[in-house]
């Protein structure tokens, strides 16, 4: 299998695809690469920096047939479209009884830990989560990368692609030939017995990280990772739970009101899994605070990996069964 | 161009149906047989009714919170439009949307939009659709005197100026963003100034003469098909209602002698005394359409209280394509 990085494998995603159909046009500020070069001015289109009317040109595109790939660059920018996200896409299809579908994928990169300071290092997905109506990709390898982008661009409804910063460079196998990820799939990144930790995007290469360290002391960690955050995969996320019995949930986000603090309480409703729990669930995030620049604050507001191993102990001194 | 008597008679039923529809709808609200908000477009029917006449059914608009104006004139079925204020399973939304939501996208209707502004972007990608398909099709996007103060005018006018986007901006200005007149929100009165800088044509037009609006359209509409680019048309208007209404008529807040020199100017008055001083339509006949009118909408009040409310189990249906 080929070794490529991320964002290498994000731009196979969209080159195939739009190989694959002529509906596809891409629209953003700039692009790495040429690809006009391949797919001409016509479906490759360079905008002036108005977000949100490309935001809505790609929702009104996609209701009239096309398959519009608008790229926001950082989710930072994005907000300046929030009427066009929150008020038209995560609602045109409901709202008018489902008589067309809108085919458009918002594609952004996401998270800090990369100098860029507050406006730029942003983890907002649980905000698009709460919206009901988009659906939402979160990939923490090359390979997931590739396969939930093309699969996010073949879907018929808005779909936003989160694309990790600190992810960008990494390496990873890809599959050769037309490779798709399902969405609402998660995955099962490391089998263990011990401890589940649930990891998003970055923090799954973290969550892998710790889980070898981990291993030399005797201690078996499962690692999850969702992938998909809407349409959310919760049964394997209970399953894993229910088999382990203690679960940290990582991500860069702050913890308030987000996708871990909705991943905790989808566990911890199932009866099932509440009764084969034998701690607390643990939720590591970012303190909430607007990302600082200066390394050793940034480092302090984003999860560390002593912090991840910090929190998988603390799971761990609990007693082995509950006392009922 | 000249009309002849049976566009003029089409154009007449049409500005009347918008206007009894309208009429209905406040009654229906005032009875507590709908729901929600309601804001009438009556005394501006001459613009959707004018700007339509030049569309095809393959021509796509995008309107407004105010739109019940623009689907009939874009050719909605008026008992679909009754079963969805109504809020019924037969209601173009299945009753998810309402009059704020309603959309026919088989008649090339993109939907009203409850956000001022919200369509001008939805619109340009419309528009994009059509120039990569390469048939011919425009977009025509109404919005308010409001919506110029808005960054997504701006950012629409922008884009359309400089990819030539098949798509005409109507501006029906009705002299007031919700309750505010239009001098207090713009520093010029003139929003077709905006066009210059987007380096497309504007024209200011009277808003109630509807076959000005048709000249006037069909020049911008052909303009776009030819693949020339944009166009911003100013229609100067005024609603003779409130801006919105929910359980009560609010109180008139405008001047009575305003009010009553803008109805003296009243589009439907000024169609049928053009076309009965031309001898185009007899007395009669524009008494009949009125009658058929009257007729129509019962049948769709009668269709709209026939059809059954949604099941809440269906709450979900229609959240995602399969």
């Amino acid at each position: 299998m080929r070794e490529i990085t991320f964002q290498r494998a994000l731009e196979e995603a969209v080159a195939e695809e739009m190989r694959r159909d002529p509906k596809v046009i891409t629209m953003a500020t700039d692009f790495t690469g040429d690809p006009i070069k391949e797919f001409g001015p016509t479906r490759v289109r360079f905008t002036p920096i108005s977000e949100a009317v490309l935001t809505g040109m790609g929702l009104g595109a996609a209701g009239c047939g096309l398959r519009p790939i608008v790229n926001w660059r950082m989710v930072t920018f994005s907000f300046v479209a929030m009427d066009q996200i929150v008020n038209q896409a995560s609602k045109i299809r409901y709202m008018f009884g489902g008589q067309a579908n809108f085919p458009v994928t918002y594609r952004c990169t996401t998270g800090g830990g990369i100098g860029l300071a507050a406006q730029h290092s942003q983890s907002p997905y649980s905000m698009w989560m709460h919206l009901a109506g988009l659906k939402i990709i979160l990939p923490s390898t090359p390979a997931d990368a590739k396969g939930l982008l093309k699969s996010g661009i073949r879907d018929d409804n808005p779909v936003v692609s989160f694309e990790c910063s600190r992810l960008a460079t990494a390496t990873g196998p890809v599959p050769d030939g037309d490779h798709l990820v399902p969405l609402g799939v998660a995955d099962v990144k490391r089998p263990g017995t011990d401890v589940t930790i649930v990891g998003l995007a970055y923090y799954v290469s973290e969550a892998l990280g710790v889980a070898e360290e981990l291993a030399a002391e005797g201690i078996s960690v499962e690692v999850v990772d969702p992938r998909t955050l809407v349409p959310l995969d919760v049964e394997t996320l209970r399953a894993s739970v229910r088999k382990t019995g203690r679960v940290v949930i990582v991500d860069e986000a702050p913890p308030t009101c987000s996708a871990a603090s909705e991943i905790a309480s989808l566990l911890v409703e199932d009866s099932e899994t509440f009764r084969a729990l034998r701690a607390p669930v643990r939720r590591v995030c970012a303190v909430p605070v607007p990302v600082p620049y200066s390394p050793p604050l940034e480092q302090a507001a984003l999860p560390r990996r002593d912090d991840i191993k910090a929190a998988v102990y603390e799971v761990l001194k609990e007693p082995a069964r509950r006392s009922d | 161009m000249t009309l002849d008597k049976p566009q003029i008679a089409a154009m007449l039923r049409s500005m009347v149906l918008i206007r009894e529809f309208d009429e209905l709808a406040i009654q229906l609200r005032v009875a507590g047989k709908i729901y929600g908000a309601v804001h009438p477009y009556v005394g501006q029917e001459a613009v959707a009714v004018g700007v339509c006449a030049n569309l095809t059914p393959q021509d796509r608009v995008t309107s407004t919170h105010r739109g019940h104006g623009h689907c009939i004139a874009k050719g909605a079925d008026i008992r679909r439009m009754m079963a969805e204020l109504f809020g019924r399973v037969d209601g173009y939304c299945k009753g998810k949307g309402g009059s704020m939501h309603i959309a026919d996208f088989a008649v090339g209707m993109l939907g009203a939009n409850g956000i001022v502004g919200g369509g001008l972007p939805i619109a340009c990608g419309a528009a994009l659709a059509a120039q990569i398909d390469g048939r011919g099709d425009v977009t025509v996007c109404f919005f308010g005197d409001g919506a110029a103060a808005e960054g997504e005018f701006h950012e629409a006018l922008n884009i359309a100026g400089v990819w030539k986007l098949p798509i005409v901006f109507v501006c029906e200005n009705n002299q007031y963003a919700a309750n505010n007149a239009v001098a207090v929100q713009h520093p010029r009165v003139d929003i077709a100034a905006h066009a210059a800088v987007y380096a497309m044509p504007g024209l200011v037009i009277d808003g109630n003469d509807v076959l000005e609006v048709h000249a006037s359209a069909g020049e911008a509409v052909a303009r776009a098909r030819r693949g020339e680019g944009p166009s911003l048309l100013e229609c100067k208007t005024y609603r003779w209602h409130f801006h919105a209404m929910r359980a009560a008529i609010p109180p008139e807040t405008r001047p009575a002698d305003e009010i009553a020199s803008w109805k003296a100017r009243d589009p439907i008055a000024r169609l049928e005394q053009h076309a009965l001083s031309r001898g185009l339509l007899s007395a009669a006949e524009v008494g009949a359409i009125q009658e058929r009118v009257r007729g129509d909408l019962n049948e769709a009040v009668a269709f709209a209280e026939q059809s059954p409310f949604p099941d809440p189990k269906d709450l979900l249906v229609d959240m995602f394509a399969r």
